[in-house]
């Protein structure tokens, strides 16, 4: 095991280096930066020179491959660099939103989880009745309502029944956990619902699968509450599946994050990362697809982890 | 002669619309989620094909003694801040819809088709790279890529397409392989490659027909994915520009901001996206069954 997550951890070295290295290359291989794109945003007219200036300064006019070991090399560090927008450390404009974004994802999965597992095992339990189709329904609706549109229902709900919307400016759990949750559980539940649809499908499934096994004919026989049986017997095995499905889906999650952010006017990474699209913020946006798709390499090890774990069947290499 | 031969053609002809009748009565009555997703689905082709015959107004047009007006008789759907008859920029919009999916599911599950094909037939070092390359791809959440080509190209309609076929790729390559990969030691390959015949009249006639049903699968399962995307990206001021009516859009925006006074503007467009979703989610998942029962769940 131990040899296995050192082998796994290696492998995500040159993973990392060649997302960082065809990100870095796509960006600056086509026309339009952001010196100019901020002249021209501004209406003055910017001589040349000055234009050169910045350019030197944000270090655009080195060759690409010094411009790419200079990245590297901050990174290396924990340096990402300065954002060629704000002209703040990126690691600063990152910091300051990585609390919200984390809380966010962290409440989604639960919302997921805690739709997910008793809804498909209920479909489970009452396969072919009307409860099993609602269930099924509701998940296959999951996957086709955007979350950004969920989000706007929800809003839309607030103010017209309620006039009332949840607070704008953030505030940390651990300052006012009212005011976090006020703002937060919203999103959260857009974010989730359509994170459960793909975990509530597999939950039912594997749940139906497992209780055709003969080891619950056993339990069964032997006399044991259905209960026990249930969360002790079924559930357990059922849930190994699940939990590689929540892993996998957590690109969605990040998509969802991404939209829900914006709908709900929430200052978090999935904001600044399209405000640094939009600004043609080269480093930026380097920086946060290197940090994401670091997140969802790590995500899908640390779920194989957990599966290893918790399945002794499993047995790696 | 030229009679017969016409008449022999025309015979064929027949019989083949008659087999293919005959197929989707049968997927109809076997699977009628399925058929009512296709029947969703064919409402949207007609209603994007015929849009400037039944839209009631023209999708453009601002009308500003009409704006923010309610759901009624003369606009089924209400107007937007400036005017515009939402239904009509809801029957425009699946133009934008259907032309992005279509375009990015077909060239991206194509595309991924062929260099997983080609991959699984070479083998070895070829092999490798591709597919270190394709895992390189993969390390992205699908819309961060789609945000990272975005980034690159800019806005507007044929950058969002490639922005969307992009993360296909490698999707569709990974399951195109996996089935060729077993395709390429079945004798029926080795008796072409013993026939000498080339690399490329292997690839592209002798195994590329038999990935045909995982090929169909997975260009339906892009393509709910592909108008969702698309819907996102514009959402995000990332996707098609304004003024091209597209869902996503339409609720970019103005749709919050005029929550209370013109919830309509809000409503309408995200119904249609969802339901375009859902039916082409529904088709999929039955074609899926249909052509594949080994994939079924339970």
């Amino acid at each position: 095991m131990g040899r296995y997550i050192l082998h796994r951890v290696l492998l995500m070295i040159p993973t990392l280096f060649g997302v960082a290295a065809l990100v870095f290359l796509l960006l600056r291989v086509l026309p339009g930066d952001v010196v100019e794109l901020k002249y021209a945003g501004s209406g003055t007219f910017a001589p040349r020179q000055a234009i050169e200036r910045e350019k030197a300064q944000l270090g655009l006019d080195k060759p690409l491959w010094r411009q790419f070991v200079a990245w590297i090399g901050g990174i290396v560090r924990l340096d990402f660099g300065t954002s060629m927008w704000t002209g703040q450390p990126i690691t600063h404009e990152v910091a300051i939103r990585l609390e919200l974004s984390l809380q966010l994802a962290l409440m989604a999965t639960l919302v997921a989880v805690l739709l997910s597992v008793p809804l498909g095992t209920l479909a489970a339990l009452r396969q072919d009745t009307w409860l099993d189709y609602f269930v099924r329904i509701f998940s296959i609706a999951g996957l086709a309502i955007p979350s950004f549109w969920l989000g706007i229902m929800i809003i839309l709900v607030f103010i017209i029944y309620f006039h009332w919307l949840p607070p704008l400016t953030f505030t940390s759990f651990w300052v006012s956990p009212k005011a976090n949750l006020e703002q937060l559980i919203w999103p959260a539940l857009a974010v989730g619902y359509r994170y459960s649809a793909v975990a509530t499908r597999m939950t039912r499934s594997a749940v139906l699968e497992v209780l055709r096994e003969d080891y619950i004919r056993t339990a069964r026989a032997k006399g044991l509450w259905e209960k026990v049986v249930l969360t002790r017997h079924a559930l357990k095995n059922a849930l190994l599946p699940v939990i590689t499905v929540l892993g996998l889906e957590f690109a969605f999650l990040v998509g969802g994050l991404v939209v829900t952010e914006q709908v709900f006017n929430l200052n978090g990474i999935g904001k600044l990362f399209v405000e640094a699209i939009s600004q043609r913020d080269y480093t930026m946006v380097q920086s946060l697809v290197l940090l994401t798709s670091f997140v969802f390499i790590f995500v899908n090890f640390a779920v194989d982890l957990v599966n290893a774990w918790l399945d002794p069947r499993i047995r790696y290499q | 002669m030229q009679d017969t031969v016409l008449a022999a053609a025309r015979h064929t002809d027949t019989g083949r619309i008659h087999r293919w009748s005959a197929a989707a009565l049968r997927f109809a009555r076997r699977r009628p989620l399925g058929a009512a997703g296709a029947v969703i689905i064919f409402v949207m082709i007609a209603a994007a094909a015929l849009a400037n015959l039944i839209s009631p107004y023209e999708p453009l047009v601002t009308d500003y003694g009409a704006m923010l007006q309610a759901p009624s008789a003369a606009h089924w759907l209400g107007t937007d801040s400036f005017g515009r008859d939402v239904l009509s920029r809801i029957i425009y919009g699946s133009r934008t819809a259907l032309f992005v999916g279509f375009c990015s599911s077909f060239f991206g599950a194509t595309l991924g088709v062929v260099i997983g094909v080609t991959s699984a037939y070479f083998g070895g070092k070829t092999d490798l790279i591709v597919q270190r390359f394709m895992d390189l791809l993969l390390s992205f959440p699908l819309i961060v890529l789609a945000l990272v080509v975005v980034a690159v190209l800019g806005t507007g309609t044929i950058n969002v397409i490639l922005a969307i076929m992009v993360p296909m790729i490698p999707r569709s390559a990974l399951v195109a392989r996996s089935s060729a990969l077993s395709l390429r030691e079945t004798p029926f390959i080795d008796a072409a490659r013993a026939l000498g015949f080339s690399h490329g009249r292997i690839i592209f006639r002798h195994m590329l027909p038999n990935v045909m049903a995982p090929y169909l699968i997975m260009l339906t399962a892009f393509l709910g994915q592909a108008i969702l995307l698309e819907a996102s990206l514009s959402f995000l001021g990332l996707g098609v520009a304004e003024p091209v009516p597209a869902w996503g859009l339409m609720l970019s925006g103005a749709a919050v901001e005029f929550a209370e006074r013109a919830p309509w503007m809000g409503i309408f467009p995200g119904i249609a996206i969802s339901l375009s979703v859902f039916a082409f989610n529904l088709f999929g998942d039955s074609l899926r069954d249909a052509l594949d029962p080994k994939l079924r769940v339970s």
